[in-house]
């Protein structure tokens, strides 16, 4: 029982300095939400500058969930992934390894500090969005909206802490991984255009990645009736599939911490900065 | 023997740009990295154009732009960056200001390298644009392209010292100010799209702005065509404008920078550490 509880204390811990830490310099919050947006604009102007008006509110609806999805993904591979290898640099990593927890907390406790600040971030790129390029959504089911939004992040932050576990190894080589899968994934998730105009079989591989189905789904249930003709796979059976990667992803999660964390001592590589 | 000087700096420097940003790996994989984002990041709006179906014309306009646009970020972003990286990831700036090398020559010599790494990008996806997305690069006016080129290269690398010298006061916002000024110019200089497609407003900033015209001359050079928005514009207008901002910005550059890294030295804040 204390056990637990020091373990959700640190949960706790761990995500409340990500929450405060992100917020610690309030022009940050500016950046956030306004970076994203400068992206977000560029395509909408290409849509704008090139498609036919009867299907230019289901793409610029697609292209503003996909900036607010983005900055989920942005989260997982810097937050996450990266942050075992940021806390080495920094010299935290020793402390994490030495104090009286599991380390899948303080993974755990990133991922929801993270998940917290970046929904608040989403939620403004949607909201400034759609009042800035006059877009409407067409809410169908709230409820099944909330479902594929809260599986699609618990599988995608799974996945952080995986890449979290494998990068914990890795120095400079995790960094440049890291930046390697932004654009790749950009266009394999369907970020701005359908994925399945990428043809089945290409969409199904991306699949694995939580944000195809989680951008797919959410575009069905908001995006109007040209975002259903272009859908992959049924609403349902999307979120069964990202309820089970959420599960896979997390048992592998755990698994890689510990491998990777006695191979990392084995080889004297836990604590090595500027590798 | 001072040219001699300036040389080594801008050699040895351009060299150890290369050595720290691909010290992690080997060449072959650090060539692969180094050219598979930016052409991802075009192909990205590439699909999005195939998608819509849209004229080959503003397919054309769009691709190049995007292809050019890798200098932008990655040149004036990446110029900047290095501050950041070698004031807190590696913690050697105050030894590079006490070295008898410039700092500004040095700054150079890693935009330099910066250069190289992305033009090999720009020519693998424009060969690979002309060879399998039915992209017509003509080359319509060499010379026009090989002076634009130089004149917008020398003003991108100006632009980042000016944008390193910023990052020597500021703490914690560096990413955020080379990151905004390279969606800024991603937006409003018509990169992926024709210019006439924004509100009024955001014609006159994009007209306002250097790189639109460098983009624009470059279009015109390879294509024979250019963004219709500026089509009243003569190319030796679009030519004297970008001789001003490559001198212009140059010598702002050499201004700013010993300004900005005066202060610091005044204000104690050369060698701080902000990324905790």
């Amino acid at each position: 029982m204390n056990n637990l509880r020091r373990n959700l204390k640190a949960v706790y811990a761990r995500a409340y300095v990500r929450i405060v830490g992100m917020n610690r310099e309030p022009s940050w919050v500016v950046f956030t939400i306004f970076l994203p947006l400068l992206s977000v604009a560029a395509f909408v102007y290409v849509y704008k500058a090139t498609a036919p008006p009867e299907i230019i509110n289901s793409l610029l609806a697609r292209v503003i969930i996909g900036g607010a999805m983005l900055a989920f993904w942005m989260n997982v591979l810097w937050g996450m992934g990266n942050n075992f290898y940021y806390e080495k640099e920094l010299g935290n990593l020793d402390l994490y390894l030495m104090a009286p927890i599991s380390k899948t907390s303080i993974l755990l406790g990133m991922a929801l500090g993270g998940m917290f600040s970046t929904t608040i971030r989403a939620i403004a790129t949607i909201l400034l969005g759609a009042v800035l390029f006059n877009v409407s959504f067409t809410l169908e089911s709230p409820l099944s909206l909330g479902l594929v939004f809260l599986m699609t992040l618990t599988s995608l932050y799974g996945l952080g802490m995986l890449f979290a576990s494998l990068f914990l190894m890795y120095g400079r080589g995790a960094w440049h991984t890291a930046n390697l899968m932004q654009e790749p994934i950009f266009i394999l998730s369907g970020f701005y255009f359908p994925i399945k105009f990428l043809g089945f079989f290409i969409a199904l591989l991306a699949s694995f990645i939580p944000l195809t189905l989680g951008i797919d789904a959410m575009n069905q249930l908001l995006g109007g009736s040209f975002a259903k003709k272009w859908s992959l796979l049924p609403v349902n059976l999307e979120i069964l599939i990202l309820t089970g990667l959420t599960a896979v992803f997390f048992a592998l999660a755990v698994k890689a911490l510990n491998f990777m964390e006695t191979m990392s001592k084995k080889e004297g590589r836990l604590t090595l900065r500027y590798m | 023997m001072i040219r001699m000087s300036i040389l080594k700096t801008i050699k040895y420097s351009a060299w150890l740009g290369w050595e720290m940003d691909s010290n992690w790996t080997d060449p072959f994989l650090f060539f692969l990295y180094s050219i598979v984002r930016p052409i991802a990041g075009t192909f990205l709006v590439v699909l999005m154009y195939w998608f819509i179906k849209a004229p080959e014309d503003l397919f054309s306009l769009m691709f190049i732009g995007s292809i050019f646009y890798m200098y932008i970020f990655n040149v004036l972003f990446g110029v900047s960056w290095v501050i950041q990286e070698d004031r807190e990831h590696y913690k050697v700036l105050k030894y590079i200001f006490i070295a008898p090398s410039n700092i500004y020559l040095y700054l150079l010599g890693r935009a330099l390298s910066k250069t190289i790494v992305t033009t090999i990008a720009v020519l693998i996806t424009g060969v690979f644009g002309v060879a399998f997305l039915g992209v017509k690069i003509s080359l319509t006016n060499p010379l026009l392209f090989l002076l634009t080129l130089a004149l917008g290269l020398t003003g991108i690398a100006a632009f980042g010292i000016i944008m390193a010298g910023v990052s020597l006061l500021t703490a914690r916002h560096n990413f955020f100010i080379g990151e905004s000024l390279a969606g800024l110019f991603y937006f409003f200089c018509g990169v992926i799209f024709p210019l006439s497609v924004l509100p009024s407003w955001g014609q006159i900033i994009g007209k306002m702005l250097p790189m639109t015209y460098w983009l624009e001359a470059t279009r015109r050079a390879l294509l024979g065509f250019g963004d219709p928005s500026l089509s009243d514009m003569p190319d030796i207008k679009i030519l004297i404008l970008l001789v001003a901002f490559a001198i212009g910005f140059f010598f702002i550059s050499i201004l700013s920078f010993k300004f900005c890294s005066n202060l610091a030295k005044k204000k104690g804040i050369l060698d701080m550490t902000t990324w905790y």
